[in-house]
């Protein structure tokens, strides 16, 4: 008897989970500080970043333009503080249509089963056969003029499928869980069951592949950039800023060292925070 | 194994179909009369003509489907009105540099990544298997763009090797060793971004698969761990590998896309981007349909050849 009350206490101590530690919290600074840049970048005392400086033509870093300036004279600081607004809105807003479709059909798909479950699945596997880039690159190619709302939706209904995939899978992981099952037992109601039992206990992992998910929207949404399919210049984003520079590579590095170091710090801290969540709460790797 | 290909080929039938609807729709996305969009430059009475001809534009849109279908079927992608060149051909030609791109860059991933992944394993958590890991992650975040932008910066242009900078490609027929040189900062890009999937895949496997028992039983033999390594470990774990692997084809591909719209290689992609450009749809639909139809059909090898390696899937 004693026995049994060790192990079950032993089952039921919650593991104490690894710290999260100091590289995780300069990360959250980093990515909250590109979301206020973003954000109050009209507010900052920053140049005008469409400003053409022809006295100042691809000066490097110094005093009076932070990062140097680029082969029109623009400022190079203003332009990527100006060009993160492109990368976080695809982020968010794609990341919002993907979820905001794929989250509720992949809990409601793994909660009920059946028929429901069959046909939306098969679906959502048929449309991931689809490479997701290829596919975004030929939509926007055909549906012109380009804009920034039309990116996000097309990147947003891409990931879709991904998302259902990951929420589907991780939710019926837990919907087999005795406690999911006790709760039916006992009559709670289907919305009860979503909301209380299997939402909280999805969310963690939703989050952290939110965050992976971001960062490889904006890596798509760069890459569409660098390809020019993304907003049109002279509006500034980190992958059109790459893209401009190819033309003046050897007389200017500068300009692509710094939307470039941009881009992939922004990538590597959203990156390590989710993956550092996702072990936080000991989630057992979701293949993503 | 019979029934478990024959679903698969149905499968297989019913995506393709599926792509090409959606390829023959992107035609109807365009704002617009699609025969003034299509016929562009080359708008005359008679292209014009033609082009109703060949697409069925004044027909219902089913008929248009079939038309359409039917001319693929026998190998017709349609005559871009733009270059006054055949679709089909046009594609012939730019394709086998994305083949011998991806190739390339695969033999160097898979022969970095095996090694660095059976390294790992051996030792968890030590020094190596600490810095692969760091670094991969780190390599992680940083897209085919931006690598090859700055190859380009530091290899062409600071260091001034030959034929690696922007529009200096060689072709293979003429000079194959040159070829190569043109063809050596892509693949590597392609290369560091597939090594990064392939280690931590083959890596976390390797793992789990070294605590199995018949390793304890293969050390308590007394084999070597080489042997144990390569004979009793990989092969389980490299399904998991070829998964990921035919998985990865797509992304590839499009990153292939990337590094040779830079360095102006024509190949499918950089003809993509052109075709983009010049607004010569039929030319962007026909390498959209092939490529994509093309990752499905590799996807499929790549799970036939899974089953050969690890027949219990195909009985799940």
């Amino acid at each position: 008897m004693s026995d049994q009350l060790e192990e079950l206490t032993l089952i039921n101590r919650p593991e104490k989970s690894r710290p999260l530690g100091l590289l995780f919290w300069i990360c959250v600074g980093w990515v909250g500080l590109n979301i206020f840049g973003a954000i109050f970048a009209n507010l900052l005392p920053l140049p005008d970043p469409l400003f053409q400086n022809y006295s100042a033509i691809n000066v490097g870093p110094g005093i009076h333009h932070l990062l140097g300036t680029d082969d029109l004279g623009r400022d190079i600081f203003s332009r990527i503080v100006f060009g993160s607004r492109v990368s976080l809105a695809v982020g968010a807003g794609a990341m919002l249509i993907g979820f905001g479709l794929g989250a509720p059909l992949g809990m409601l798909a793994a909660y009920r089963r059946g028929r429901f479950d069959a046909i939306f699945t098969t679906f959502m596997y048929v449309l991931l056969a689809f490479p997701a880039i290829i596919a975004t690159i030929a939509v926007l190619s055909f549906w012109t003029p380009r804009a920034l709302v039309k990116i996000i939706v097309v990147i947003g209904l891409a990931s879709v499928p991904l998302v259902y995939r990951v929420i589907r899978t991780a939710t019926m992981g837990i919907a087999t869980k005795d406690y999911v099952v006790a709760a039916r037992i006992q009559g709670a109601t289907d919305t009860r069951i979503l909301f209380k039992e299997l939402l909280p206990n999805v969310a963690p992992i939703g989050v952290s592949f939110l965050l992976i998910g971001i960062a490889t929207v904006i890596t798509l949404e760069g890459a569409l950039a660098f390809l020019g399919l993304s907003v049109n210049p002279p509006t500034p984003s980190w992958g059109n800023m790459i893209n401009e520079s190819r033309t003046v590579l050897a007389q200017n590095p500068w300009l692509v060292i710094f939307p470039s170091l941009a881009l992939c710090l922004f990538l590597l801290c959203l990156n390590f925070i989710g993956d550092r969540l996702r072990s936080h709460f000991d989630v057992t790797e979701v293949k993503l | 194994m019979a029934r478990y290909l024959i679903r698969r080929v149905v499968m297989l039938v019913g995506i393709v179909f599926v792509i090409s609807v959606g390829a023959f729709y992107l035609i109807h996305l365009l704002p617009g009369d699609p025969a003034v969009v299509i016929l562009g430059t080359g708008d005359s009475p008679q292209n014009r003509a033609i082009l109703f001809k060949e697409l069925g534009l004044n027909k219902p849109i089913w008929d248009q489907y079939f038309i359409w279908m039917r001319n693929i079927l026998h190998g017709n992608l349609g005559t871009s009105f733009i270059s006054q060149t055949s679709v089909a051909g046009t594609i012939r030609a730019a394709l086998p540099i994305d083949l011998e791109l991806i190739v390339l860059s695969q033999i160097l991933a898979f022969a970095t990544a095996i090694p660095a992944a059976m390294r790992s394993a051996r030792k968890p958590d030590g020094p190596l298997d600490r810095v692969l890991g760091a670094t991969s992650f780190t390599l992680l975040s940083i897209p085919p763009f931006i690598i090859i932008v700055l190859l380009v910066l530091f290899i062409a242009i600071k260091l001034q090797i030959p034929h690696t900078g922007p529009s200096s490609y060689v072709s293979f027929s003429s000079d194959w060793i040159g070829n190569l040189e043109s063809l050596a900062l892509p693949a590597f890009t392609l290369a560091i971004a597939s090594f990064v999937v392939y280690y931590r895949v083959l890596r976390s496997d390797l793992i789990a698969t070294l605590q199995e028992e018949f390793i304890t039983l293969a050390r308590s033999k007394g084999l070597s761990s080489r042997r144990i390594m390569w004979r009793h470990a990989f092969r389980p774990s490299s399904v998991a590998l070829l998964g990921t692997a035919g998985v990865n084809i797509g992304g590839l591909l499009a990153s292939g896309f990337v590094v040779q719209y830079l360095l102006a290689i024509p190949g499918l992609g950089y003809t993509l981007i052109s075709a983009i450009a010049q607004s010569d749809y039929l030319l962007v639909q026909g390498i959209v349909l092939v490529v994509s139809v093309g990752v499905i059909v590799i996807n499929f090898l790549f799970d036939f050849i899974i089953n050969l390696v690890d027949p219990r899937i195909s009985r799940e």
